[in-house]
């Protein structure tokens, strides 16, 4: 389903029972999204003056084969292979109650977290919720030496003070809009669309 | 509310059992007696100061006779009185009630007896005629002093709420009664079956996980009993038959020209087990508990049973094998029924439903009005005998024991509302069709839920 | 048919799928989906039971009430465990030397549970259909089904497939034997439940006398019944034929005192799961046991502690079902929209 002009996608969105449109405009096609993964893995391997140490743990759902993306990227720059965890921050979230409830998923962290320099990897960083929650998890885990964040889209609007150390893209967005990052292993497509209310 | 005085009630149908009319007319009621009843009056044959009230649309029959109530007192007076249970009794068009001895002390002697028939007069609603207990405590051991009660005013003997268990007992009881031509009203339930049980045995009781009632507890007394009253001549009377199976074993007694006879009441020939689940006339036989189940105000003895024998029992009634309608009013305290199924107390607060759950049958064409007018004035003559026969018809020149109601009226079930004390009723918030509009008893306006003054 | 309707008789849908579950009463009304979506969250929930701190601030805050009228301390212990790893406050109120026992009623129970704004009570009762009676007075309240005498016990149920499903995979089509006093067993009846929508075959074995009504007399294979393809079987060595899971249940002495059956001797020697007994089973049969067990009864002890028993690890799962219970709970959502009405 990939469109050439935007606007053109009626979204039909189903919302608390309403039906409303969302126009989806995209932004990052296949190609951008493999040039920022290996840019950011370049970037990873340059901060951190190699891979001694290091980690990666994706935040599911988009941030496990995102990391995983990574890790591989990692590889063919360097040799060598980098340990990847996922981490699911349902039991983690301050909104129980208030809000639907995600899907629970199990957290699998490969090998011990204590020392490590640890990075987490997300597709989309909005308000920072998410991550303040998965270091809530990842503290459960152990204790690591550093933890670095980096995810594909930054479209701005923290609610704390949250920062990524390296982003894909900054995408400054209005909070009526929403960023939706989809990949080949979970969606069946590499892209990254902007949705918009509208008819 | 009473008010001895004339009263013409014109242009209504009449419906009288034993004369078999049913024709539509006036009928005049003067001097505490039926003065005139049939063809319209003219004029100037209307007396002074006569009530003059509109009948049309409205059926005048003779007041129906409740041969099984509690009236709870002496003893239980926060469940009922003898005052509140006779004014709940004209709101349901019952103007005669025979009132279970099962009070505290019971009804096991002359004394007691007559107080309640002293108290019953001083209420001045609906007549009470006492049923005596047939041991003494009602407990099962030592017939009591039937002769004496009988003296007193007593119209009958029971133990109800429990079975005359030891049959030789039994055998006595129906052997010395029938010296005296009165019957003994057997609750019929074998203790060791039922087992305290209070839900129906099959698929209810598996589904709740409650311990069920079989319906051979009940089947197996009604056979031991009918076998006893063959052999000793005695009168038995089956109270509330519940099952199918007891419907062919009365059936096949009085083919063989048994002396026995039986009654059912309107809610066992109209809800069945699944109410318990909290479930209507259209809920699932199965299907996933909701919220509403274990509904205590469905909690009742003997219990509410399957859709099949709710069927044989309209059967048994139209063929004639079941000969009385009666309510087995038990008014229980809320507080009894907002525990768990297991704990609350049975029965149902009946005499202001009966009438209208049993219109549901009419009005679907189950049983005609004739049939249910029947069971409910001539049918209880059958356990009271002929002297009590003037009560039970409309004829001219006989005690002025009468009813009117309004078959089509609609209505919503409000507990609230009853005069009774007992607010415990299943089919509270269910809408009815088929009310009783006024009553008398013996000429007095004792119940009038609407002026009908032209 | 009289048409005698109630007047305001609408039978609403609630889903832990999507949040508007606000009681857990018994499996009768879940579907494959939410069995599924309860084990998915079991499987998170064993994995915090598997670290070395086994803590999560999912619940905190969170107060859960355990309401305990019969004693138990397994399934107890077990909701307090679950409550506590998800850093609820858990308040144990048990039947001895608290007001419950001095005659309380069980109205005036739940009115002060409501004036306390606890978020959950998990109510065991001796009485079918107490956690219903408690559902019904509390507003806001969630009431989860901890045991309601012979009734329901949707929490074991729960486990118990879980447990069957993390070794057999999909449990449809499996034959599932259930042997004991399965008319007194709330055990026995949420199993049922639970396992036919799963599309297990299940066998119910026992005595004649142990067996409801509705069952031994067949009334129960008709179309339109939602069990009517549970069989039973009063010949325990035909029931096992095959089998791919036995769970025998816990016979009580009090059976042979009401006259159901002559003694527990005669028992154990009729239905008693041995080493011989479970050998007719499949070849990898799995061994539950709700617990506690009357080892020597209707267990052997070599059975019980043998290879191809779950025992211990159905105590395992049954914190994490009941965490995964827990966290799917509390915080019902309430909105009116995602709820639909059923016909």
């Amino acid at each position: 389903m990939n469109f050439l002009s935007s606007h053109k996608l009626q979204h039909p969105y189903r919302f608390l029972g309403k039906d409303f449109f969302m126009r989806e405009t995209p932004v990052f096609s296949d190609k951008d999204m493999d040039r920022a993964v290996s840019r950011i893995a370049h970037e990873i391997v340059e901060r951190n003056h190699g891979v001694e140490g290091l980690m990666l743990a994706g935040i599911w759902t988009r941030g496990a084969p995102l990391a995983h993306r990574l890790a591989g990227r990692i590889l063919s720059i360097e040799g060598k292979e980098v340990p990847v965890g996922v981490l699911d921050i349902g039991l983690y979230r301050d909104d129980i109650g208030r809000s639907s409830r995600p899907m629970v998923h199990s957290t699998e962290m490969p090998e011990v977290v204590d020392g490590q320099k640890l990075v987490l990897v997300d597709d989309v960083l909005f308000t920072g919720r998410t991550i303040r929650a998965a270091l809530d998890a990842l503290i459960d885990f152990g204790r690591p030496r550093q933890v670095q964040l980096a995810v594909l889209v930054d479209r701005g609007h923290r609610e704390l003070p949250i920062r990524a150390d390296y982003v894909g893209k900054n995408m400054p967005t209005s909070t009526k809009e929403e960023v939706q990052v989809r990949l080949l292993e979970v969606d069946g497509i590499d892209e990254v669309v902007l949705l918009r209310e509208g008819a | 509310m009473t008010k001895l005085g004339h009263f013409l009630i014109k242009n209504a149908r009449l419906l009288d059992v034993i004369t078999g009319m049913d024709e539509f007319g006036d009928i005049l009621v003067d001097e505490g007696l039926i003065k005139h009843v049939g063809a319209p009056l003219r004029d100037g044959d209307i007396p002074e100061r006569c009530r003059l009230l509109n009948g049309d649309g409205l059926v005048v029959c003779p007041g129906f006779i409740d041969l099984h109530t509690h009236l709870r007192e002496p003893g239980y007076e926060d469940k009922e009185t003898i005052s509140t249970g006779v004014a709940a009794a004209v709101n349901g068009g019952f103007t005669t009630i025979c009132a279970m001895p099962n009070t505290n002390p019971p009804m096991d002697n002359a004394v007691t007896i007559e107080y309640v028939i002293q108290k019953a007069a001083l209420a001045g609603k609906a007549r009470v005629l006492p049923i005596g207990c047939v041991t003494k405590g009602s407990e099962g051991k030592q017939l009591a002093e039937l002769w004496e009660m009988a003296q007193s005013g007593a119209v009958g003997f029971s133990d109800d709420g429990k079975p005359v268990a030891d049959s030789h007992l039994m055998r006595q009881a129906l052997a010395y009664s029938s010296g005296l031509a009165l019957p003994v009203i057997q609750h019929s339930e074998d203790l060791e079956l039922s087992q305290g049980s209070p839900v129906n045995e099959g698929w209810i009781s598996n589904r709740t996980g409650l311990r069920g009632w079989p319906s051979v507890a009940e089947e197996s007394v009604i056979a031991r009993d009918i076998a006893l009253a063959e052999l000793t001549g005695g009168r038995l009377h089956v109270a509330h038959i519940t099952t199918s199976g007891s419907v062919d074993l009365i059936r096949l007694a009085k083919q063989r020209g048994a002396n026995v006879t039986a009654e059912v009441t309107p809610h066992h020939l109209t809800l069945d087990e699944r109410w318990v689940l909290g479930h209507d006339q259209d809920g699932p036989i199965n299907g996933p508990l909701g919220l509403e189940a274990y509904d205590t105000f469905t909690k009742v003895n003997p219990p509410l049973r399957s859709r099949e024998d709710v069927e044989a029992l309209i059967a048994g009634l139209n063929e004639g094998v079941i000969d009385v309608i009666a309510t087995d009013h038990a008014p229980q305290t809320v507080i009894d029924k907002l525990v768990t199924y297991d704990d609350a107390a049975y029965g149902f607060s009946g005499l202001e439903t009966a009438f209208g759950l049993l219109m549901t049958l009419v009005h679907d064409d189950r049983i005609d009005l004739m049939t249910l007018v029947s069971k409910l004035t001539v049918g209880p003559l059958v356990v009271l005998g002929d002297a009590y026969s003037d009560l039970a018809t409309l004829r001219k020149g006989t005690t002025a024991d009468i009813v009117v109601f309004d078959p089509n009226k609609d209505w919503i079930v409000s507990s609230e509302e009853f005069n009774s004390k007992g607010k415990n009723t299943p089919i509270e918030g269910v809408r009815l069709k088929g009310k009783v509009v006024m009553a008398f008893v013996g000429g007095n306006l004792v119940y009038e839920q609407e002026k009908l003054d032209e | 048919m009289p048409s005698i309707v109630k007047e305001e008789n609408k039978r609403l849908r609630t889903s832990l799928v999507d949040g508007t579950r606000r009681h857990l009463l018994d499996v009768d009304d879940f579907t494959r989906d939410e069995i599924d979506l309860v084990s998915k969250t079991s499987d998170a929930m064993l994995e915090v039971l598997a670290r070395d701190i086994k803590k999560v601030p999912t619940l905190r805050g969170k107060v859960i009430v355990t309401l305990f009228y019969e004693a138990s301390t397994r399934t107890r212990v077990s909701f307090e465990e679950a409550g506590k790893l998800l850093s609820a406050d858990v308040i144990n109120v048990s039947s001895s030397g608290s007001s419950v026992e001095k005659g309380e009623s069980l109205l005036n129970t739940v009115r002060t549970l409501q004036a306390t704004g606890a978020d959950l009570v998990v109510v065991r009762h001796q009485h079918s259909g107490a956690p219903y009676f408690m559902a019904r007075n509390l507003e806001s309240m969630g009431v989860i089904n901890g045991g309601d005498g012979w009734h329901a016990h949707p929490t074991q149920a729960l486990l118990d497939v879980y447990t069957m499903r993390r070794h057999l995979g999909p449990i449809g089509g499996r034959k599932i034997v259930i042997v004991g006093d399965i008319l007194h067993s709330r055990v026995a009846r949420s199993n049922l439940w639970a396992l036919t929508t799963e599309g297990a075959n299940v066998v119910l074995c026992a005595p004649p006398t142990l067996i409801p009504q509705e069952f031994l007399s067949g009334q129960h294979r008709v179309d339109e019944h939602p069990l009517s393809t549970v069989e039973i079987e009063t010949n325990v060595e035909m029931a096992l034929d095959g089998a791919d899971v036995v769970m025998p249940l816990r016979l009580q002495l009090e059976r042979q005192e009401s006259g159901l059956l002559p003694t527990l001797r005669e028992y154990s020697k009729m239905y008693g799961i041995t080493r011989e007994r479970l050998d007719l089973a499949s070849k990898d049969a799995l061994l539950l046991h709700p617990g506690p067990m009357n080892e020597g009864v209707e267990i052997s002890p070599d059975v019980a502690h043998g290879s191809q028993s779950l025992i211990e690890e159905q105590v395992r799962n049954g914190v994490a079902v009941r965490m995964a219970l827990l966290y799917l709970l509390v915080g019902a959502t309430k909105r009116e929209e995602t709820k639909a009405e059923i016909q």
